[in-house]
């Protein structure tokens, strides 16, 4: 077999979906080679879906896709080791179309009915198709290898889309991540009861609420867990940056386990049961781990470009999205030129640049940086602030007067104001 | 609401969950290590490190002993090995773990 298209897609995630569906609309003959017996059974997300770039793609898309509940509540909780302090937002507004275009989704649904939009579109989706590498010539990418007998498959241009662990975009070059760009997910799915969860969790019919945890919630090493309702499941994570597993020894599993325990969260997971585990990998390099991306006959796009914004947003899909819809307007444009040089593809980097995908990336460059180098964040900020706040509420028959004082004077004792000041400028980045 | 569905989350072991998941188990592994550079190495990251402990170092063999049939594909592996002796190639196609939630 040796095949001709136009553009090959490889990875049928966010981004390679939104990109073949773009170019199979404007005819172009784009196939998509996944790896997984179906489009999303590779596929982990912590389980929002920001989806403005959907939108535009597939004008209100929730009107049919799996999209299990749209969000409403956000609450952003500090943990110490048995409190908490929380931040919680609710807006009505987001309980209408287009519902602040923020969905929680489950990934191996979603992904499988976004592919299907593709093929609809004329895409060609060919599944359990592992694609091993390129193939060069004259010095340029013309194609790829599938696995499979005689499964050399040409075309103008190669999109790869392989997603965080990317063998593939390491052959054309890319370096391979290091551990400090990349955060561990790992996830439970845990069921429950639909009208537990409304209430549980305050909510009515469709109406999704994500739970975000700092602080202490891994034990106070860098990273956070989250809690967020699906229709009938809950999705129950943690996130930790590979490098801090790797120098504290810690197992995912176990840090997993010891954040489902915390007290703030274990009420939550009452009545459920564990349905699926799974691990992922998310590039928060940021800014600065962007990897070069076009060459002769070639795009990188979403996570294997890393293209992920590190800071509270928390946005992945989205940009992964925006990324593939970029790609396929250059290809279009390419192929009126009959160029597909790096040249002519640049105009992908130009598009990136110009949108709001490289533009946060810059915003939040220092993000990265800027965790790592406050381990305060995770374990003494929080401790140190939930017991001032515990001191405050404390009911006692001393004059408020010097119970004030008294708490100040300790938690003065154990952080330099000044220190903390300075910290929380610093940081500003993190939500600004 | 019976008083059924306020019991605390049953605990399990990352055995029985990983006991939840839908693998097709190819007769290849996918993991590929340098045997001699993990006997050298001081640091055996990948023992602690993979969600699903399909790392194992064991004793009598001297050597450290893969699972390849419960690996998530998640790659944490390859990037955290200082000594770069995984040698990672995907599954063949349709293998491997498949996510029914994801």
């Amino acid at each position: 077999m040796s095949e001709r298209f136009d553009a090959i897609v490889v990875g049928a995630g966010p981004s390679g979906i939104a990109c073949a569906y773009k170019l199979a609309k404007s005819g172009i003959n784009v196939v998509v080679f996944e790896r997984g017996g179906a489009p999303g059974a590779k596929n982990v997300s912590g389980g929002i879906l920001y989806s403005t770039i959907l939108n535009k793609l597939i004008p209100e898309f929730w009107k049919e896709a799996p999209v299990e509940r749209h969000v409403v509540r956000r609450r952003y909780s500090f943990l110490s080791k048995d409190s908490d302090v929380s931040f919680d937002l609710k807006f009505a507004s987001f309980d209408r179309p287009p519902y602040n275009y923020s969905f929680t989704v489950l990934r191996a649904r979603f992904d499988a009915w976004f592919a299907k939009k593709a093929e609809e579109a004329g895409a060609l989706i060919i599944t359990e198709a592992v694609v091993d590498d390129f193939i060069m010539e004259d010095g340029r990418i013309r194609g790829v290898k599938v696995r499979r007998e005689g499964g050399e498959v040409y075309a103008d241009v190669v999109i790869c889309a392989e997603g965080a662990n990317s063998v593939l975009a390491e052959k054309a070059g890319r370096k391979r991540p290091d551990p400090f760009s990349m955060v561990l997910g790992v996830k439970e799915v845990i069921s429950l009861p639909k009208d537990i969860i409304e209430d549980r969790f305050s909510l009515e019919e469709g109406q999704g609420a994500s739970f975000e945890f700092f602080g202490e919630a891994l034990g106070g090493e860098a990273g956070s867990g989250f809690v967020y309702t699906n229709t009938d499941t809950l999705s129950v994570g943690i996130g930790c940056p590979v490098s801090a597993l790797k120098d504290k020894k810690l197992k995912p599993n176990d840090l997993l386990d010891s954040f489902k325990k915390h007290p703030s969260v274990k009420n939550l997971l009452r009545g459920g049961a564990i349905e699926e585990y799974s691990a992922h990998l998310i590039p928060e390099g940021g800014y600065g781990a962007l990897p070069e991306l076009v060459k002769d006959g070639l795009i990188l796009v979403g996570d294997c470009a890393g293209f992920v914004n590190p800071s509270v947003y928390k946005e992945g899909s989205n940009l992964a999205m925006a990324s593939g819809l970029f790609a396929a307007e250059t290809v279009i444009e390419a192929k009126k030129k009959g160029d597909f040089s790096k040249k002519t593809l640049d105009g992908y980097v130009k598009r990136l640049a110009g949108s709001f995908v490289v533009k946060d990336l810059k915003r939040y460059k220092d993000v990265p940086g800027l965790l790592r180098s406050t381990p305060e964040l995770f374990k003494e900020y929080p401790e140190r602030v939930l017991e001032l706040l515990q001191g405050y509420f404390t009911v006692s028959d001393e004059s408020k007067e010097d119970a004030h004082r008294e708490i100040k004077r300790l938690f003065r004792s154990k952080v330099s104001v000044w220190r903390l000041l300075f910290d929380i400028y610093r940081l500003r980045r993190l939500i600004t | 609401m019976s008083v059924e569905n306020l019991k605390p989350l049953p605990e399990k072991t990352l055995p029985e969950k990983l006991f939840l998941l839908r693998f097709r188990v190819d007769s290849v592994n996918h993991l590929i290590l340098n045997k001699d550079a993990c006997r050298e190495c001081d640091e055996r990251t990948c023992l602690i490190i993979c969600p699903s402990e399909v790392y194992k170092w064991d004793e009598g063999r001297n050597e450290v002993t893969v699972s390849y049939e419960g690996c998530l594909e998640c790659g944490t592996c390859r990037i955290a090995c200082k000594e770069g002796a995984i040698d990672w190639k995907n599954p063949r196609g349709g293998f491997g773990v498949s996510y029914r939630f994801g």
